[in-house]
C-alpha cells in the first residue's frame, strides 16, 4: 500500500461512501451486526452465523454484510441495523438466530419491515 | 430580530455529497427573490437525522421534515410554505396525519438527547476498515493539522476549545499539552490511558471497539502539538477485542502512512504501540501507569516531578479526551465549546448500569441533568421501584442522593455534591439496595486493589472496611459513623497517590447522604434495603400462602417445612437466606423481616 498524501483522503472516503451508502448500485441493502463486547457476549456472533448462513444457503449476492460496534443500547444486543437502498437504517434488538433469519427474509430480501422486533428507524445525532 | 421560520439544512458529509450545499443556494435565492430575507432564516445545522435520505430539511417551528431534496425544489418550496404557509406534502418524510410503520430513531427516549462526538462513529462504521472511517471524514483533522496549522495553533485550538481531560481529573487538555510542548527533553512521549478498571464502567473500551482510529488520529495531531515521536496505548489484557481492534488499526494506519515515518508526507514522524496492562486498578494512576510500561512495579509515588516515562516529557490522556481531538480541530474549538456549560465544555460519555431499564452507552453534552440521564434516557428505574441514588465514579467516586438529582453533569457542580465526574461509570441504585453494602462492596474493592505502597491507603481502606462489615452485620457501634468520617479524612489526606486519596469517597459521601441509613444498621438493626443477610430473617405469611410448596422445592438447604396443603414455615436456624424461596413465591408470602424489629416486637409483646 503507498503511503497517502493529505489529497488521497478524498477519494478513499468517496470509494467507500458509495458502499456505506449503498449508492451507485454496489448492493440494495446492508446488515451490520453489532459487534462489541457486550452484543458478542448476548450471542451476536451466533447472530452472524445465522446471517452467514442465508447469505450461502439463499446465493444473495447484492447484500452487504458487515459488522459494527455497539450501538448504545446494551442491554437490548444482539442488535441488527438493516438498511435498504434509498429507506432510514431500521435498527432491530434482542436478536437471536431465529428473529436474525426472519429479518433477513422478511426484511433484507421482502422488504417488509419485522415491526415487532424493530427498535427504530434513522440515525443517531452526531457532531 | 427574530425570524418567522427557521430552514434548517443538514450540512452533514452524507448531505452534501447528496447535494445539500446546491440546494442551501438555491433556497438563499428563491427568498431573496420573493423578498423573504427578514422572515425566513436558512440555518446550516449538523446531521439532522435519516441522512440516507438526504439532503434532509428540516422547517422550525412547525417541525416539517423534508428530504431527497434538489435544488429545483427551492422555488415551489420558498413559494407553497414559506410564503404561503402550506407545507409541500409530496417532498415531506412522512405526510401528517400518517405515521410511520416504527418510531424514528430519535424520536426515541434512549436516543433523543445523546449528541456523539467522541462516539460519532459507533454503530456506523467497521472499526476493522480504515477506509470506513475516513468515509467519515476520518484523518481529515491530522491533514489539516500537519499541512495548515502550527503546533502553537493546535494547542490553542484545544486550549480554546474548554476540553477537559475526560479520565475524571479534568485538567485542562490545551494546557497540558502546552508545558509538555516547552518542556526540554527527547523524545517526547505520548501515552493514551486506557487502563479502565471502575467496577461497572466500560467508556474507554467502547470507544476503542468501536473506533479505533479516532483514538489514534487524537493521538497523532497530538504528536504534532508537542513535538512527541512515540505513544502508547495502555489497555488492559482484560479487553481483548479492544487490544484486536486497536492492534489491527494501528497496522493500517501505518500502511496508509498515518503513523511512522514522514506521516502524509510532512516530515512528521509518529509510532504507537500497544501496552498490554495486567489489570490492577492502580495502573490508571499515572506514575503507576508510566512505571508498568518502563518494567517496574506499578507502584505510584509522590509529585512533583510530573509524570514522565523513561524520564522524557510525556502526555498522559485518557481514551475519550484524544477521540475528541480530532473533531476539534475538524470543526473548530467554538464548535465544541457551544456545547456544555461554563466551565465543562462538549460532552461527556457514560456507562449507564445498575438498576436501570436502558443500561448502555451515552454521550450527552456536559450540563444535561442527572434526572434526564436516569428517566429520560436511561428509561427509569425498573419493576416500579424508586430510586435511591445514583453512584458516579466508581470506586473513587460518590453517592448522589436522589434529591439532588438535578444536579447538572458538570466537573465542577458534581464535585460540590461531594460525588466526582469519575470517568463516566454510572451506577444507579434503586430503593431496594442497601447503601452500606455498596460502600463495602466499593471497599473491598480498593482494599483488593491498593498497592500496598503507603499505609494510609494499604491499612486505612482495611480498617474503612471492616468497620462497614461489622455495620452491615448488626455489630456496628454508636461513634461508627464519626470513625468512618474521621479515618475517611485521613486516608484521604495521607494517602500518596488518587487511588488512596479517593477511596474514602463512597464512605464519606454515604455517610453524608444517607446517615439515617447507617444509623438503621447500627441502632435498630434493621437494613432498610433489606440486603444485609445478618439483619432479616425470612418468614412465610400465612394468610398469603397458597400452600403450594414452591418454597420447599426451591430449598438447598431443607430450611422450608411443612406438607402439601398446609402453611409452610422458614426454619431460620437452617436458612442461608439465599433468597431462592422469595424469588419462586408467587403469592408474595415469602417476607423479609428485620431481626431487629421482631426482637423490639417479641418485647413490647
Amino acid at each position: 500500500m503507498s503511503k497517502l498524501k493529505p489529497g488521497d483522503l478524498a477519494a478513499i472516503a468517496e470509494k467507500s461512501r458509495r458502499t456505506m451508502l449503498l449508492r451507485e448500485g454496489t448492493a440494495r441493502a446492508k446488515v451490520i451486526v453489532h459487534m462489541g463486547t457486550c452484543g458478542i457476549a448476548a450471542g451476536a456472533r451466533n447472530v452472524m452465523k445465522a446471517i452467514a448462513e442465508e447469505m450461502e444457503t439463499r446465493d444473495v449476492q447484492d447484500v452487504i454484510v458487515t459488522i459494527s460496534s455497539c450501538a448504545g443500547l446494551c442491554s437490548r444486543e444482539p442488535m441488527l441495523t438493516v438498511e435498504l437502498e434509498d429507506q432510514p437504517a431500521v435498527k432491530y434488538v434482542d436478536m437471536t438466530p431465529e428473529k436474525a433469519k426472519r429479518v433477513f427474509a422478511d426484511h433484507v430480501l421482502g422488504g417488509r419491515i419485522v415491526t415487532e422486533y424493530a427498535l427504530a428507524a434513522g440515525s443517531e445525532r452526531t457532531l | 430580530m427574530a425570524y418567522r421560520v427557521n430552514a434548517m439544512i443538514c450540512t452533514c458529509t452524507n448531505c452534501i455529497s447528496n447535494g445539500s450545499l446546491a440546494v442551501k443556494d438555491a433556497l438563499e435565492e428563491e427568498i431573496k427573490k420573493l423578498g423573504l430575507e427578514e422572515d425566513v432564516a436558512v440555518v446550516p445545522t449538523g446531521a439532522g437525522g435519516l441522512c440516507v435520505r438526504g439532503p434532509i430539511l428540516v422547517v422550525q417551528p412547525d417541525g416539517i421534515f423534508y428530504e431527497k431534496l434538489s435544488p429545483k425544489d427551492a422555488p415551489r418550496l420558498v413559494e407553497e410554505h414559506f410564503l404561503k404557509g402550506r407545507p409541500v406534502q409530496s417532498l415531506m418524510h412522512t405526510p401528517p396525519g400518517e405515521e410511520g410503520p416504527i418510531p424514528e430513531l430519535r424520536s426515541i427516549p434512549f436516543f433523543k438527547d445523546q449528541r456523539l462526538v467522541a462516539l460519532r462513529n459507533r454503530g456506523m462504521i467497521d472499526p476493522d476498515k480504515i477506509d470506513e472511517y475516513i468515509a467519515r471524514d476520518g484523518y481529515k483533522a491530522l491533514a489539516k493539522a500537519l499541512g495548515a496549522m502550527t503546533p502553537q495553533e493546535v494547542i490553542d485550538e484545544v486550549k480554546a476549545s474548554g476540553l477537559r481531560g475526560r479520565g475524571g481529573a479534568g485538567f485542562s487538555t490545551g494546557r497540558k499539552w502546552e508545558s509538555r510542548a516547552r518542556m526540554e527533553g527527547t523524545p517526547k512521549y505520548l501515552v493514551c490511558n486506557a487502563d479502565e478498571g471502575d467496577p461497572g464502567a466500560f467508556m474507554d473500551r467502547s470507544i476503542i471497539e468501536a473506533d479505533p482510529h479516532s483514538i489514534i488520529e487524537g493521538m497523532a495531531i497530538g504528536a504534532y502539538a508537542v513535538g512527541a515521536s512515540h505513544g502508547y496505548v495502555y489497555v488492559r489484557m482484560e479487553y481483548p477485542l479492544a487490544v484486536e481492534r486497536m492492534g489491527r488499526a494501528i497496522e493500517q494506519a501505518r500502511e496508509y502512512g498515518l503513523l511512522g515515518e514522514d506521516v502524509f508526507g510532512s516530515g512528521f514522524d509518529f509510532d504507537l504501540e500497544i501496552f498490554r496492562g495486567a489489570g490492577a486498578f492502580v495502573c490508571g494512576e499515572t506514575t503507576a501507569l508510566v512505571a508498568s510500561i518502563e518494567g517496574r512495579a506499578p507502584e505510584p509515588r509522590q509529585r512533583p516531578p510530573r509524570t514522565a516515562l523513561w524520564g522524557k516529557p510525556t502526555v498522559i490522556n485518557n481514551v475519550e479526551t484524544w477521540a475528541n481531538v480530532p473533531a476539534i480541530v475538524n470543526w473548530g474549538a467554538k464548535w465544541f465549546a457551544d456545547m456544555g456549560t461554563e466551565k465543562s465544555k462538549g460532552t461527556k460519555v457514560f456507562s449507564v448500569a445498575g438498576n436501570i431499564v436502558n443500561a448502555g452507552l451515552v454521550e450527552v453534552p456536559m450540563g444535561i441533568t442527572l434526572r434526564e440521564i436516569v428517566y429520560d434516557i436511561g428509561g427509569g428505574i425498573p419493576n416500579g421501584k424508586k430510586l435511591k441514588a445514583v453512584q458516579t465514579g466508581g470506586p473513587s467516586g460518590g453517592f448522589i442522593p436522589a434529591s439532588l438529582l438535578d444536579l447538572p453533569v458538570d466537573f465542577e457542580r458534581l464535585q460540590e455534591a461531594g460525588a466526582i465526574m469519575g470517568s463516566g461509570g454510572m451506577i444507579v441504585i434503586d430503593e431496594d439496595s442497601c447503601i452500606v453494602d455498596v460502600a463495602k462492596y466499593f471497599l473491598a474493592f480498593t482494599n483488593d486493589e491498593s498497592c500496598g505502597k503507603c499505609t494510609s491507603c494499604r491499612e486505612g481502606s482495611e480498617a474503612l472496611y471492616l468497620i462497614l462489615d461489622r455495620i452491615s452485620k448488626g455489630q456496628g457501634q454508636e461513634g461508627d459513623v464519626e470513625l468512618l468520617e474521621e479515618l475517611g479524612e485521613a486516608v484521604r489526606d495521607a494517602s500518596l497517590c488518587g487511588l488512596g486519596q479517593s477511596l474514602p469517597n463512597p464512605v464519606l459521601s454515604a455517610v453524608t447522604h444517607f446517615r439515617d441509613e447507617f444509623e438503621a444498621h447500627i441502632r435498630d438493626k434493621v437494613c432498610p434495603g433489606g440486603v444485609c443477610k445478618a439483619l432479616f430473617q425470612y418468614e412465610i405469611d400465612e394468610a398469603k400462602c397458597t400452600r403450594c410448596g414452591l418454597c420447599k422445592k426451591s430449598c438447598s438447604y431443607g430450611a422450608v417445612e411443612g406438607e402439601r396443603k398446609s402453611v409452610h414455615r422458614v426454619l431460620a436456624e437452617r436458612c442461608s437466606k439465599c433468597g431462592a424461596c422469595y424469588e419462586v413465591c408467587p403469592a408474595d408470602a415469602v417476607v423479609k423481616v428485620p431481626v431487629g424489629k421482631r426482637e423490639a416486637l417479641a418485647t413490647t409483646a
